[in-house]
Formats: structure tokens, sequence, C-alpha cells
């Protein structure tokens, strides 16, 4: 097995992904339109409503809409990070899995491959969005732009990991449902992807110190820095951490001898 | 070659540095003092207790003295702008505001809210020369670039009273819109710029025949007309810009002084009140009333790029190069 056969199968699976996105047009339409309407109706109603004050990154005062905007870069990763996994779902139900999982190549770099097809996705959907918001006045330095890159790669290896584990849980498509409200809704509401840590240590302190070990708050702040051109040391430690640890449970659920899928018979 | 070029490094290093040397001052109405900050480097340096309830500020055509309303002290004082020791203080009458002083830096004009008057001070002599009444409540107070107006604002009255400078009488008084603070000439003398606190508008009036050119009104998408009172009003030399300070809209008005028409609204800190630009005015500071701290707006791009904490109450602001 030389590092051709590694870098064909990874560029297969990477290819396939994107392929399947790019032709999907309302796939990619639907992914764009969420964050938007978070941007273009929440953010505009909660415009006066959330409190002044200034918190790092920033150096002064910014509007609503600028101060979630990484928030749903989040929102952006975290819902292709289980819609990836919800396709794994799908691919283990239609057997195209079987296939992926039989080639002679290490379980963990299949998965590892369908990770970054999965993450190169959400980039792209990132970057349009991020164009899209420059339009509406939300202006990031232009150096934030490049360095939200590095920060993107991992957070969206993160999060597809996550998604990956609890795919590897799932049996049927209609389960995903259950993904949907206690994982991703819990992640998104429990972080600091909306309101800052500090708002809501005004109502409850249990919800800000929830919120700041969520690994999803972690991750928005990691890309808030980026965005500014700043490197927070914390959340990049903490992401990759919440990472490796996912990434490892994720191996070990897909192992048809030990995993999860041995539990269930599937595969 | 070496000594040669790390010489004229050190020169050009310590041309930056002098480049960067530039102070703001502003006054804290509730601390009692002065806040120093560099604007460069965007912290506060010092804060200096100064006196009672300090608000109005100018500095002298020199800048090498700091004249500061100290309300509760019914004084304004000199200040040295360098070692911040006081050097004198000029009778200003009873719990001075707002104060206004002459190009030629010899004549503070003071505006006395509680019995309508503006108060003319000779400098050189510490004296007042003479008490001019005007209408209820003067606040807002200049004198033209050219030293031939001095204009007082009557908030109550509702009215501005065009003095002549060299009689020191009243030539004309002119009506604006409700609750006029802040007034403030163009550099070459030919329009007056007034804020008025209620109607939530800015006049622009000809100073030749004290005639209305226009009326600007403001909207800012979410923020009800109510909390837009415009006070803090400045004009570039080159009459390309005009920014307006929006009260508690926290928000900088960009109005192009051509068109008069608003160009951009900037987010800064809460109740934003008095404004004044760097010497080359390639920046905007802003003093934030409610949020204690200032705002700095980077004028060529357009953008607020920090806000320093600098004690509570900001009032005044000046900038010495």
């Amino acid at each position: 097995m030389n590092w051709l056969h590694y870098w064909r199968a990874m560029s297969g699976i990477i290819g396939r992904e994107l392929w399947r996105f790019i032709t999907q047009r309302e796939r990619f339409i639907s992914a764009l339109v969420r964050p938007l309407i978070w941007l273009f109706v929440f953010a505009a109603g909660f415009r006066a409503a959330l409190g002044l004050a200034i918190t790092p990154p920033y150096e002064t005062y910014i509007l609503y809409e600028v101060y979630i905007t990484p928030g749903l870069i989040g929102m952006i990763q975290l819902f292709n990070g289980m819609q990836s996994s919800l396709s794994m779902v799908y691919d283990r139900e239609m057997g195209s899995m079987r296939i992926l999982m039989v080639c002679p190549l290490p379980r963990w770099f299949l998965l590892l491959s369908k990770l970054l097809a999965g993450t190169f996705v959400s980039i792209l959907q990132v970057y349009v969005f991020l164009g899209i918001a420059w339009f509406y006045d939300i202006h990031a330095p232009w150096q934030g732009y490049l360095w939200v890159m590095p920060t993107l790669m991992l957070s969206g290896l993160m999060l597809g990991a996550l998604g990956l584990l609890l795919s590897s849980f799932i049996k049927q498509l209609e389960n995903f449902a259950g993904v949907m409200n206690f994982v991703i809704f819990p992640m998104f509401f429990m972080s600091t992807a909306l309101y800052p840590l500090w708002k809501m240590k005004e109502s409850s302190a249990l919800l800000a110190k929830l919120a700041e070990y969520n690994p999803f708050s972690q991750v928005v702040e990691l890309i808030r820095f980026a965005l500014y051109g700043q490197f927070n040391q914390q959340a990049f430690f903490y992401t990759l951490g919440a990472f490796i640890v996912f990434m490892a449970a994720a191996i070990v659920g897909y192992n048809p001898s030990k995993g999860m899928m041995s539990k269930k018979g599937g595969g | 070659m070496i000594k040669k070029t790390s010489l004229s490094l050190a020169i050009g290093l310590l041309c930056l540095s002098n480049v960067s040397a530039e102070s703001v001052f502003v006054t804290l109405e509730n601390d009692n003092a002065l806040a120093v900050v560099d604007p460069i480097a965007g912290k506060l340096i010092k804060t200096i207790p100064i006196g009672q309830r300090p608000r109005g500020i100018a500095i002298s055509p020199d800048y090498k003295l700091l004249y500061i309303a100290t309300s509760d002290d019914n004084t304004i004082k000199i200040i040295d702008a360098v070692t911040f020791k006081e050097l004198g203080q000029l009778p200003s009458g009873k719990d001075p505001e707002t104060f206004a002083l002459n190009p030629a830096g010899n004549r503070i004009y003071v505006s006395n809210e509680d019995n309508s008057m503006v108060t003319v001070i000779d400098v050189a002599k510490k004296k007042a020369i003479k008490q001019i009444k005007v209408g209820v409540e003067p606040e807002g107070i200049t004198v033209s670039p050219d030293n031939r107006w001095l204009v007082s604002a009557s908030e109550t009255t509702n009215m501005l009273h065009w003095i002549d400078t060299k009689t020191n009488t009243i030539i004309e008084n002119t009506l604006v819109d409700p609750r006029p603070r802040a007034v403030s000439f163009t550099a070459d003398s030919q329009q007056l710029w007034v804020s008025s606190e209620m109607a939530g508008s800015v006049m622009v009036l000809d100073a030749n025949n004290q005639q209305l050119i226009k009326t600007i009104k403001f909207e800012i998408s979410g923020i009800t007309a109510d909390k837009i009172q415009p006070v803090g009003v400045v004009i570039d030399k080159e009459r390309h810009r005009a920014y307006v300070a929006l009260g508690p809209a926290n928000r900088v008005a960009v109005i192009n002084a051509q068109t008069l028409e608003v160009e951009k609204i900037l987010l800064v800190g809460q109740r934003v009140w008095n404004l004044a630009f760097s010497p080359d005015q390639k920046r905007l500071y802003t003093t934030n009333g409610s949020s204690n701290d200032m705002s700095i707006i980077d004028l060529d791009s357009q953008t607020v790029t920090k806000s320093i904490g600098v004690g509570t109450y900001p009032w005044g602001v000046v900038v010495k190069p």
C-alpha cells in the first residue's frame, strides 16, 4: 500500500462529497438560507435589545449582526457536520458504506477522508456566507478572512468527528430527528454563538458555566478571534482536544468487531 | 554604511515617535479629573484630579494651556498642558459648563445657564470685562474662525444670538429647532451648524445673512426618533465632511458637508456627547458619557477602530499635537 493508494482514496472521497454538494443546488441554497435568515431576521430584531459591552477580540462597540456572525459560521459547520453524518447513515442503508469499508486502507484513514470531505464542503459554504455578509456591512479585517481558513479546518473536523461519532450510534435515518433535538439545538443555544458569556452570567451562572465548557462555544470563539486576526489559545487546544476525543470514539464506534455497529448488527 | 543606515533609521523612528506624540484630554464629570489618553497606542496614560465636576475644556492656540470649566468650583481653571499644574483661575460666574476661546486665545466667552448671561473674560487680565444678556439657558457657544461673530445658543428660548466680538453686543437673533445644543462654524466662517437636541436635527445657516440653508434630519434603523439627540458638531477644515454626535442613539453621523446629506452612521459608546479632530484630521475622538469611554474613529476608512475606558462621565475633549 503506498501513498498513491491513500491519495486516490482520499481524493475520491473528497471529490465525491464536493461533487454531491455542488450538484445538489437545493442543498447548497438551503445550507446558506439557514444562517442568512438568522442574520437578516433574528439579528435585525435583536439589534437594539442586546446590551452593549466590549469583549475581546472586539476593540469597540459592535452591532448584534457582527456579534453573531462567527456563531453563524459555527452553525454552518455544525449542521454540515451533522449532515455528513446523516449521509453516512444513508450510505450505510444504501450499502455504499460497505464498498467504502472494504477498501484495503485503514479504517481511521477512510473516516478521516470522509471528515475532510465534509469540512471542505463547510468551508465553501462559510466563504459564500461571509461574502454575502460583507455586502450587509459585516466587515472583518482582510487578514481575518485568511486566518479563519485554518481555524475552519480544525473546527470543521471537530464538528464532523462529533457527527461521525453520533452516526455510529444511529441505525436508521429516522432517528436523526433525535440528534437534532438532543445535540444540535442544545449545543447551539447553550453557547456563545448568540449571546456573550457575560450576558448569560446575568441570568444564570449555571448556564454560563455550561456554555463555557460547551465545545461548540470554543469553536465559535476560535472562529471569532481568527476572523479578527487573533489567536485564541484556549479555544484552540479545547477544540483540538475535542476533535481527538470524538475522532477516537468514532473510530472505535465504526470498528465492526468492537464498536456500536456490531451491537446493532449494521454495517 | 551601517552607521549611516542606523542613524537614518534612528531619525526616522524619532520622526515617527513625534507623529504619535498626540495627546487627548478628556474631562471626567463624575471623577473630578482629567484623563490623558494616547490615541495612537489606544491607551489611557493617566488621570489627574482637576477640580469639582469638570466639563467644558479648551486648549490655547499655542497648545500650552488648558482651560477647564470646573462647574462645582464655579470657575474656569488654567492648567499647564505639560505639567498639569494649576496656573490660575478665571471668573466664569456660577456653574460654568460650556465656553468658547477666541482664535487669538485672549478672550473666553462663558455661557451662564442660571442667569441667562454670557460672560466675556479677558484671559491675560483674568478679569470679566462684560456680561451680555441672552436668552434663557444659554448652552452652545462658539467664535467664528475670522473672529467676526460670537454665537450663543439658548436652550429654552430656542434662539441663536449673533454677537459682534468688537462691541460685545447682539446684532441678530435667529430662531432654531427646539433645544439647540452645540454651535460650530466652518473653517471659512461662512456657515454655522447648530444641533437641536429635541428636534433631532442639525441646521446649517449662512453666516453672512443668518438664513437657513438646510435642516438635516437623522434616521437610524432600529433606533426610535426620541433617542436621536444631536449634541456635538464638528466640520473638517476642507468642508468635505461634518460629524454629529447623536447622544443616546450611541451613534456619530457622517455628513457630506457639500451636499448636506447623511452619508453614514457609526456605532460608538453610549450617550456620545462631544467630538474633537486629531490635528491631522485623520481621526475623530468622541466622549461617551454613559459607557465611560471614548471612541476613536478612523476618518480615512470611516470606521470606529477602538473604544477606550477613561473614567466616569467623560464630557469634553481636546487634542494636543
